[in-house]
């Protein structure tokens, strides 16, 4: 066996692979929760195909002594389920990844340690119980706690009876004392150290930090239509509706979704929808409305390759250019482009005190690599945020455009006070009714266009990670916060630091300092054009020296990314 | 209540003369008026078309959005605060054509809003052309060899949809009108109201004189609980039947169906974040 790997106090790269109704997910959603409550940090990624069986998908978990969120190439131990995971995952794997597997079950030749998963579980109770022994044979190779093992075990299928915990426990200490065994005789040795505060630790999605978010912000009302990725933030105020009172409502198309929120925001109500590209194709007309009427609302867009279809269960940033252009005419909107779980969640608040505050459509910009990757994070601040109530208690004589100074107008909404609240979709008079009139026109304009001073003085502003005396500047935003920090760090070098925006319009006032000192910029975006390099010289008046871009529906990669980086560094 | 009270001032009100819009916003004040409505408790959404303009001709709540989309947001204002008195009006362009999926879905859905639609069966403002309920042969400037859609038959559909109140109106009978109006209103649940009116300007065909003569009453001996009866009498191939066809007064509305609604009504506004109930479920992701 070639397979003997030995990495010291880092991180291990675990990827199990196979099809689709093979259980990858339930191993990766009990290792993770198992290794970190035993003092790991974790993360896992998933990459999948648009269907509900076969096929060959793959999860990615890293577990190390630090936190290393981050997607990477090299896999460390491999778990192939079946042979389609050998063939999905063949460029991947190299002579210095150990694959564990059942020899049986495998059609394909491989230089494998041979388990018999399924004779163990046979023995336990059942072959049905191979995956959980799996599971045991990892955390024995990794030294998990195996009380903690047997414990989450007990709570997971806890609702399922005792004969099927008893099994799933036997079938854990059996696999659990097959890998303790290959540690003991040398044929895997990790050492990983543990950080007792882990255990402690929240295990979040970024799909469920933005869900988070939009109940910590206050939303009372969703309504959307499903589209991966975006589904998930519907799954889950769903779930929780009853607990933290939200109306969320299955629209029967993306056009009924916008309008419905649009409507639930103009009475009272603080309102989000969530989609993908296609979806918000259809939604841009509301965004547009929101624009004119002043109404507030968020939008979550959770984005995948196009265009039209595109690839469904994959990742890509090219919807930045829609976000930014959606809807007809001119208004200001703001995007958030959050790069990490704890930021998905405190700017998904912000989200909705900041389109109260401005009245403005609000983008929360995701995508799939982001929604469905998760890690461990000590907290998520959520006792100490605010939710600004911008509402007014309107007169006799309320007018909802009422110009004033910074172009916000009191907002009132109907039934709170004895004024009527009229909006309207045309051109409007203070009043809110149609008007044609040139000079109420030109001062509306004004009034909308007028609140982006406002808007860009508040803005979130990048963070900057590496040397400050930096010569090599490079620029993320959105999902690709931690790999491209990683690939900087990898690189060690005391001139390249890398900026993110998590605020990627309007850009935040601080933009021009970080950029201008740099010689080299290197904007890292998984797109075909370079979206936000353009959005960069359009609104920064900046032309970045060099792109890295990747346009194949895969998140990047932090080791493959630091060459590319290191390349051009070195050019220059 | 005087209806005055419905009265907007100094408007300049944009459609043509004699259009049937003039008879139907009065009588529709009258309506609100009479079921004791205060303005302010009262919103009506539109989307755009001639009828859609009712809203900046009458003293209350107003959203005038989007081509066709005036029910989606109807629906989201009504589950934001149930107390409001929430109205959906439009044309039949607007409400069957650009709306015609919000239609099906809001009946399945059945929001506690009263959709009125203002049906000339023809477009108005963008001048003359086929509505979907246009009759064939209809020569217009677009179809220029005369309609060859099939109308729609917005109660045929309503009611083996399931709706739960679906009635028909004639503008030139106002009383009857403002009496179907406000059982609408009074209806709990999804109610629509197909209101025939005449285009003075581009419906040559379906004038005050062809209503007349092409529509009847249901009189006493139509019951509108007995779903196949209303089918009938939407399907009549002779006549269009004015009055209530089918009201079932016992179905679901989709705000009885929120959960949170289940021990109070307060609407969402009011509600404030439970953060501690909050971080108790976030610490439960460990």
């Amino acid at each position: 066996m070639s397979g003997r790997i030995s990495r010291g106090g880092k991180d291990v790269t675990i990827v199990v692979g196979g099809q689709a109704g093979q259980g990858i997910q339930t191993i990766e959603f009990i290792l993770t929760r198992v290794l970190k409550r035993s003092g790991y940090h974790v993360f896992a990624t998933k990459e999948y195909m648009s269907r509900i069986r076969g096929g060959s998908n793959s999860t990615l978990i890293r577990v190390g002594a630090k936190r290393a969120p981050a997607n990477v190439d090299r896999i460390d131990m491999l778990i192939p389920l079946d042979s389609g995971a050998l063939a999905h995952l063949a460029g991947r794997i190299s002579n210095k990844t150990l694959i564990i597997g059942e020899k049986k079950t495998l059609t394909t030749e491989c230089d494998c340690v041979d388990i018999p998963f399924t004779a163990i579980a046979e023995e336990a109770g059942g072959k049905i119980y191979a995956n959980t022994v799996a599971i045991g044979v990892l955390c024995g190779i990794l030294e998990a706690d195996l009380p903690v093992l047997e414990g989450y075990l007990k709570e997971h299928f806890g609702r399922k009876g005792e004969e099927v915990v008893a099994r799933n426990v036997k079938a854990a200490e059996a696999g659990y004392k097959t890998g303790g065994d290959m540690r003991s005789s040398g044929r895997v040795a990790f050492s990983i150290d543990k950080d007792p505060q882990v255990t402690e630790d929240l295990l979040i999605s970024g799909a469920e930090a933005v869900s988070l978010g939009a109940i910590s912000g206050g939303c009372r009302f969703i309504s959307s239509y499903p589209m991966s990725p975006g589904t998930a933030i519907l799954t889950y105020l769903s779930t929780h509706d009853e607990k933290f009172g939200i109306v969320a409502e299955q629209a029967e198309d993306e056009i009924a979704a916008v309008n419905m929120a649009i409507g639930a925001s103009y009475a009272g109500a603080r309102a989000m929808v969530t989609t993908s590209g296609g979806g918000f194709a259809l939604m841009e007309e509301g965004v547009s409305l929101a624009g004119i009427t002043e109404t507030p609302l968020v939008i979550h867009l959770g984005q995948r390759p196009g265009p039209a279809t595109g690839m469904a269960t994959r990742t890509e940033q090219a919807d930045l250019d829609l976000a930014l252009y959606a809807g007809h005419g001119e208004f200001p909107r703001v995007i958030y482009a959050p790069g990490r779980t704890e930021d998905a969640f405190t700017l998904t608040h912000r989200a909705f005190n900041v389109a109260d505050r401005y009245q403005v459509p609000v983008f929360v910009l995701t995508d799939q690599y982001f929604l469905d990757s998760y890690y461990s994070i000590p907290s998520l601040e959520a006792d100490s945020l605010i939710n600004e109530d911008y509402l007014t208690e309107t007169g006799g004589d309320y007018r909802r455009y009422r110009l004033t100074e910074d172009g916000i107008s009191p907002r009132g909404i109907p039934g709170f006070g004895s004024g009527l609240v009229a909006v309207d979709s045309h051109e409007h008079t203070e009043n809110g009714h149609i008007t044609e009139e040139i000079d109420v026109r030109n001062l509306m304009m004004e009034k909308r266009m007028g609140k982006m001073e406002s808007i860009i003085a508040d803005s979130v502003p990048p963070v900057l990670m590496g040397p400050e005396d930096y010569r090599v500047l490079v620029i993320g935003w959105g999902s690709n916060f931690h790999i491209i920090s990683e690939a900087v760090q990898l690189l060690r070098k005391d001139d390249i630091a890398c900026l993110h925006f998590s605020q990627v319009f309007p850009l935040p006032p601080e933009t021009s300092g970080f950029l201008d000192q740099a010689d080299v910029t290197v904007v890292v975006e998984n797109n075909f054009g370079g979206q936000f390099a353009r959005l960069l010289r359009a609104y920064g008046g900046f032309e970045v020296s060099h792109h890295i871009l990747q346009y194949d529906g895969r998140p990047f990669c932090s080791e493959l990314l630091a060459r590319k980086i290191l390349k051009i560094a070195r050019r220059q | 209540m005087d209806h005055k009270i419905f009265d907007m001032e100094d408007i300049e009100i944009t459609w043509c003369p004699g259009c049937g819009n003039y008879p139907l916003l009065d009588t529709l004040k009258g309506a609100l008026a009479g079921l004791e409505l205060e303005p302010r408790d009262v919103v009506i959404v539109s989307g755009i078309g001639q009828a859609a303009k009712t809203p900046h001709y009458l003293r209350c709540n107003m959203f005038n959005g989007l081509h066709g989309r005036a029910i989606p947001l109807a629906t989201g204002v009504k589950a934001a605060n149930p107390g409001l008195t929430v109205l959906a009006v439009g044309g039949d362009g607007d409400m069957y054509g650009e709306g015609g999926n919000h239609f099906i879905h809001a009946i399945r859905r059945n929001p506690d809003i009263t959709n009125l639609v203002h049906d000339n069966m023809v477009y108005g403002l963008t001048k003359g052309q086929a509505s979907p309920t246009s009759p064939m042969g209809m020569v217009t400037p677009v179809q220029v060899h005369g309609v060859a859609h099939e109308p729609i038959n917005p109660l045929a559909l309503a009611i083996t949809l399931g709706a739960s109140f679906a009635a028909r109106a004639f503008t030139g009978d106002g009383e009857g009108t403002t009496r179907t109006i406000q059982e609408a209103i009074r209806h709990r649940g999804y109610a629509l109201v197909d209101i025939l009116q005449p285009c003075v300007t581009y419906n040559r065909i379906n004038t005050y004189s062809w209503f007349e003569d092409n529509t009847y009453h249901l009189d006493g001996s139509h019951d509108p609980t007995d779903r196949m009866e209303a089918l009938r009498a939407a399907m009549n191939p002779k006549k269009l039947a004015l009055g209530i066809l089918y009201q079932d007064a016992g179905r679901r509305t989709m705000e009885d169906g929120l959960a949170l609604y289940a021990e109070s009504r307060e609407p969402l506004h009011r509600r404030a974040v439970d953060r501690e109930e909050l971080v108790k479920h976030i610490g439960e992701r460990k």
